[in-house]
């Protein structure tokens, strides 16, 4: 990429700043919040804006701010996770299916299509009721979830790529298949594929808030912003506030994702 | 050719929407019969046998469409119902009831003496691995005399039996009483939609009082929020059990009444496990507990404090006394610990359902009134079917807040459980004195005796912690102002039919 | 023709292997039905023999064989906890969430088509840019938070509706398409952004293809080129997309139902799940997965219509 191209990029300019700065907010939750997120203080129920709490308080008195940071950071693990599932399982899937074709890929695909042809959130709500709920439990149920998308993308490029030069020059060199599969072939997928984990982790993102907010996501105490929506909406009367905090926080990350892999498609 | 079809897209919309503010304009249609919308916050994800129902929410509405050979009245007595008179003798081993005349079924077939006896031996049969009612297991025969005669004799004679009379009466004929529920009471059923509502209405041909409302939609409200909206937006009517803080907002609008729900809620500590088979660590809990911050907190000051398994709907039973028997007090709290060999605390875990915010709330405060003696307590949420299975059934836990309620009017459904080898003793409490006392309780006939002994057996587990106890949580009823007569009653019930218009 | 059988055949074949993955899944996580049923009343013995009555100590296998014959047959079961017909309950609520997203649907064409071409035909204008930015912004909002806003804002703000306030089609069909309406706004909204984001884009690179300009040198107006012929192949990327689409709204109902407290399909799906009560959640899964595969045939259909180069094997 050079650098001209990129200062024209609006998209990937304004992504990058926005995700910059939500990723850094975020990161420094992690070392600092203002108040332990899930320490109460009945004198505080429902306190209201202010320099002591930047977005207020919750029914328990629990300072928001600090739960919307410890929040984001566990929708950002749950997000980061399921992606790297759907990652790693459709790069294996479809480099397999892509590059040897036949009955593999008959077979694999079929599978494939099936479980594509399934919402990806009433999918997760399956394996949810299977494994039952709980942090790491949304990450492999939608994890499987988000595999036949990706493998479906490296699948094709797979395809495009098997019959061209390099591959072919690779092979006289005598390189094993998955020589060329991984290092050969996988390098040159990937602005693709980065564009489809953007896209991925947004909608991981969004799945994750979508479950939690039904109740079948995150437990308490650990908070997270879909499981705090579902909270506030209880209170959504007398703290309006409570409610738009964590969801504008949603809506911020998702449009930073959204934004950048805009961008990069545009590359 | 787009644009056609466009054209039509939007004239439907612009009509749904014309609708859907018209709707909201004049919701209330003529009154010309009287009806009612009670808002409840579960839905009867039950059977609809009176017999099999088991959820609480359930059998507060089923309340209203069964009734026994004998009712509860809102004072705690009993009365006569399906059976017009009764007479207890042998000392309480043979009860004789005489049938009411001209009691009809919801499908109007007359009550006879077979559906009497088909409904006690239904709820005693134990070949399903247990009776229905457990206190039925005491039952020895149930025997038709005449047509209007029912004589129940029991193994042991039981002063307190007539309690359990309460069972519902069912026809016999009836195929699905899971489905279609039939019995005599003032209103009978019409249809239920799953998470929707439960519809009944008047049953015209009841033999006492008639109920004075005659359709009567009972709606889920699962979310809490909406309850507020739905009162206000004339959704619905009524609201039993609002929080303290919907209370207060509803309070201009609405004839907002105050009882008590009639359950122990209190942290039932696991008596098993450690460090709970300690007296001296319950003790020191209960030290560290000052129930009164907890009702302030929760629910404004509202509720009533209790210091046994006992609440004061009970009238006689009821010791205020016990109440005084932990003050609280950290210092001597933290000497009961380090007495017991925890002089820097120890923690533990509270597991609560999670269904039912009021018991969260408190769970929160106790952790934080704990922390003042160096205990740190977890919370767990757990749905209300793990609980049921891990808790109450497995007992493998070692706190949780709950509230516990009495399924009849007798001292034995709040303390028969605490008796070593009772099967619902979940919190496995085992105190030999207790038991020696609960069944001198059950076998004396005198009134009196049999009060000083179950007063014995509250002061012991007052003075024994065999729980932190807590308090009877306050109940709230929200009454849209054009109706009147909401009676509470000392047990979980909804008796819609002494409600009435304020036109009526 | 072989086409559509084998699109049966595999869609069969998927509702299959939900199914016994489902049966599986409940027999394997803690919590059984009859824990729920029995509540505080449940003593081991008691446990037992219902367990027994309802053929739950029978092999998985064995169960799911009974279920699916019966299921072929019509017969989808009885409730455990409600102890009725598991089809009456699914009778009474599949309409619910038909109607429902059938009514995203409707408002994601009424919003995208008019919004997009305009964007498109305007592209680089000040509207084109504001819709841009705007669309941008209102993708990024998940379904349920709008609905949570449009509650806000419409329910207790303006009191245009009442939240919670549904009213059954048996009761009065009006008030209860009326009460549809914001829900299904909710639905719509961000899926509605990404039709016009794709239908924008789709037009305006085929306005600048070579037949749009001969089209306009033979002297046709802009307008009769864009709706005769540009419209007909910007659409095809856009109505894959739209299939695509109603089966997510179809699937999104669910959390949307939550939100405005609507009974349809999905509550009683997850109250079923926390009750383990497995026949109606069997049920309203091939329920939900029967209509998503059906509208992903039809797509499928269209898709071959509209567009000649794709010809149905």
């Amino acid at each position: 990429m050079n650098w001209k191209k990129i200062r024209k990029n609006k998209n990937f300019i304004a992504g990058s700043i926005l995700t910059g700065i939500m990723l850094l907010l975020i990161l420094a939750g992690c070392f600092y919040t203002p108040y332990n997120p899930n320490t109460m203080d009945p004198s505080a129920k429902f306190a209201g804006v202010s320099l002591k709490h930047l977005m207020g308080c919750d029914n328990f008195g629990r300072d928001i701010f600090s739960r919307v940071l410890s929040g984001s950071r566990t929708t950002l693990i749950v997000a980061a996770g399921t992606v790297l599932i759907g990652v790693v399982f459709g790069i294996l899937i479809g480099a397999l299916t892509g590059y040897y074709g036949g009955v593999l890929d008959e077979v694999l695909m079929r599978i494939n299509d099936a479980v594509f042809a399934f919402p990806s959130i009433l999918l997760a709500l399956l394996f949810i009721s299977l494994l039952g709920s709980g942090k790491y439990h949304v990450i492999i149920a939608l994890g499987i979830a988000f595999v036949p998308s990706f493998a479906r993308i490296v699948r094709s490029e797979f395809i495009r790529n098997k019959n061209m030069d390099y591959v072919k020059s690779a092979k006289l060199q005598g390189a094993g298949d998955f020589r060329i599969m991984f290092v050969h072939i996988l390098p040159n997928t990937m602005t693709v594929l980065l564009s489809a984990i953007m896209i991925g982790f947004n909608n991981a993102v969004l799945a994750e808030a979508g479950m939690s907010f039904l109740g079948i996501g995150v437990q308490p105490p650990d908070a997270s912003l879909g499981r705090m929506l579902s909270e506030a909406q209880s209170f959504l009367f007398s703290a309006p506030m409570y409610a738009l905090f964590p969801g504008l926080t949603i809506i911020l990350l998702v449009l930073g994702f959204g934004l950048l892999s805009d961008g990069l498609k545009n590359e | 050719m787009k644009k056609g079809a466009a054209k039509w897209l939007l004239a439907f919309m612009l009509t749904t929407l014309a609708v859907a503010l018209g709707g909201c304009a004049g919701d209330k249609e003529g009154e010309s019969s009287s009806q009612i919308t009670i808002g409840i916050p579960q839905d009867l994800e039950d059977s609809l046998d009176p017999h099999k129902a088991v959820a609480a929410g359930t059998k507060e509405v089923l309340f209203n469409l069964f009734e026994g050979l004998v009712k509860p009245t809102s004072d705690g007595d009993l009365i006569p119902a399906v059976a017009s008179a009764y007479e207890e003798s042998e000392g309480g081993k043979v009860y004789t009831f005489t049938l009411r005349d001209g009691v009809k079924f919801h499908d109007g077939s007359p009550v006879t003496a077979e559906d009497v006896k088909f409904s006690l031996d239904k709820c005693a049969d134990t070949s399903n691995g247990g009776p229905l009612v457990p206190a039925f297991s005491n039952i020895e025969s149930v025997t038709i005399t005449d047509d209007h005669t029912v004589v129940v004799t029991l193994k042991e004679a039981d002063t307190e039996f007539l309690a359990y009379m309460t069972t519902a009466i069912i026809p016999a004929a009836n195929e699905n009483p899971d489905t279609n529920p039939i019995g005599t009471g003032p209103y009978k059923y019409v249809s239920r939609s799953p998470q929707e509502n439960f519809v009944v209405e008047r049953f015209d041909d009841y033999w006492g009082e008639k109920a004075n409302i005659e359709h009567v939609t009972f709606k889920i409200c699962a979310n809490a929020d909406s309850i507020v909206m739905n009162l206000e937006g004339g959704s619905i009517d009524m609201f039993a059990r609002v929080t303290a803080t919907q209370a207060a907002e509803l309070s201009d609008k609405f004839d907002v009444l105050e009882g008590t729900m009639n359950l122990v809620q209190a942290l039932y500590l696991n008596n098993a496990v450690e460090p709970f088979d300690d007296v001296r660590v319950r003790q020191a809990l209960c030290y560290a507990v000052n129930p009164q911050e907890i009702m302030d907190i929760i629910s404004d000051g509202k509720g009533t404090e209790l210091g046994s398994s006992m609440f004061p709907a009970f009238g006689k039973y009821y010791m205020e006394e016990l109440n005084d028997t932990y003050q609280q007090n950290f210092d001597k709290a933290k000497e009961l610990l380090a007495d017991a060999g925890y002089p820097d605390g120890f923690s533990f875990t509270i597991t609560v359902p999670s269904n039912y915010q009021p018991h969260i709330d408190t769970a929160q405060v106790l952790v934080e009134q704990f922390a003042n003696i160096g205990v740190t307590a977890n919370i767990q949420l757990v749905e209300w079917d793990s609980w049921l299975s891990d808790v109450y059934t497995d007992r493998n836990f070692e706190s949780t807040v709950v509230g516990v309620d009495a399924s009849s009017l007798t001292g034995a459904a709040l303390l028969q459980r605490f008796t070593s080898t009772a099967s619902n003793n979940f919190i496995n409490y085992s105190n030999a004195a207790y038991d020696e006392a609960f069944a001198n309780a059950l076998a004396s006939t005198d009134d009196a005796e049999k009060t000083k002994y179950y007063k014995e057996c509250e002061t012991i587990l007052a003075t024994d912690a065999a729980n932190v106890y807590i308090q009877d949580l306050p109940e709230f009823v929200a009454l849209n102002k054009n109706y009147t007569g909401y009676e509470f009653y000392p047990l979980y019930v909804q008796d819609i039919a002494k409600l009435k218009l304020v036109s009526q | 023709m072989r086409y559509a059988g084998k699109k049966i055949l595999t869609m069969c074949v998927t509702l299959f292997a939900v199914t016994l993955f489902v049966f599986l899944a409940f027999h394997m996580i803690s919590g059984d039905p009859v824990t729920s049923m029995l509540g505080t009343q449940a003593t081991p013995e008691r446990a037992e023999a219902l367990r027994e009555e309802l053929g739950l100590n029978d092999p998985v296998l064995v169960q799911y064989g009974r279920w699916a014959a019966g299921f072929l047959k019509g017969d989808m079961g009885t409730s455990y906890s409600y102890r009725m017909p598991v089809s009456e309950m699914i009778v009474d609520k599949l309409p619910v969430t038909i109607t429902m997203t059938l009514m995203a649907f409707v408002w994601m064409i009424l919003i995208a088509i008019p919004v997009g071409l305009y964007a498109a035909k305007h592209e680089g204008g000040v509207v084109d840019r504001i819709i841009t930015v705007v669309n941008q912004i209102i993708m990024a909002v998940p379904p349920f938070f709008a609905g949570i806003l449009i509650t806000f804002v419409f329910g207790m703000i303006f009191r245009l509706f009442t939240p919670g306030g549904y009213v059954s089609y048996q009761v009065n069909t009006g008030k209860f398409v009326g009460y549809l309406f914001f829900p299904s706004l909710a639905i719509a909204l961000p899926k509605a952004a990404m039709a016009i984001k794709l239908l924008r884009s789709s037009v305006i690179s085929e306005l600048k293809l070579d037949y749009v300009r001969t089209a306009y040198s033979r002297g046709n107006s802009k307008r009769s080129v864009l709706y005769r012929h540009v419209l007909k192949n910007a659409m095809i990327p856009v109505i894959t997309f739209l299939g695509m689409a109603l089966s997510d709204m179809i699937a999104g109902s669910i959390i949307i139902e939550q939100v405005f407290g609507i009974p349809g399909l999905g509550r009683i799906l997850l109250t079923s799940i926390s009750n383990r009560d497995y026949p109606v959640v069997m049920a309203v899964i091939v329920c939900i997965a029967t209509l998503v595969l059906v509208v992903n045939m039809i797509v499928d259909v269209i898709y071959g219509l509209v567009d000649p180069r794709i010809s149905v094997e």
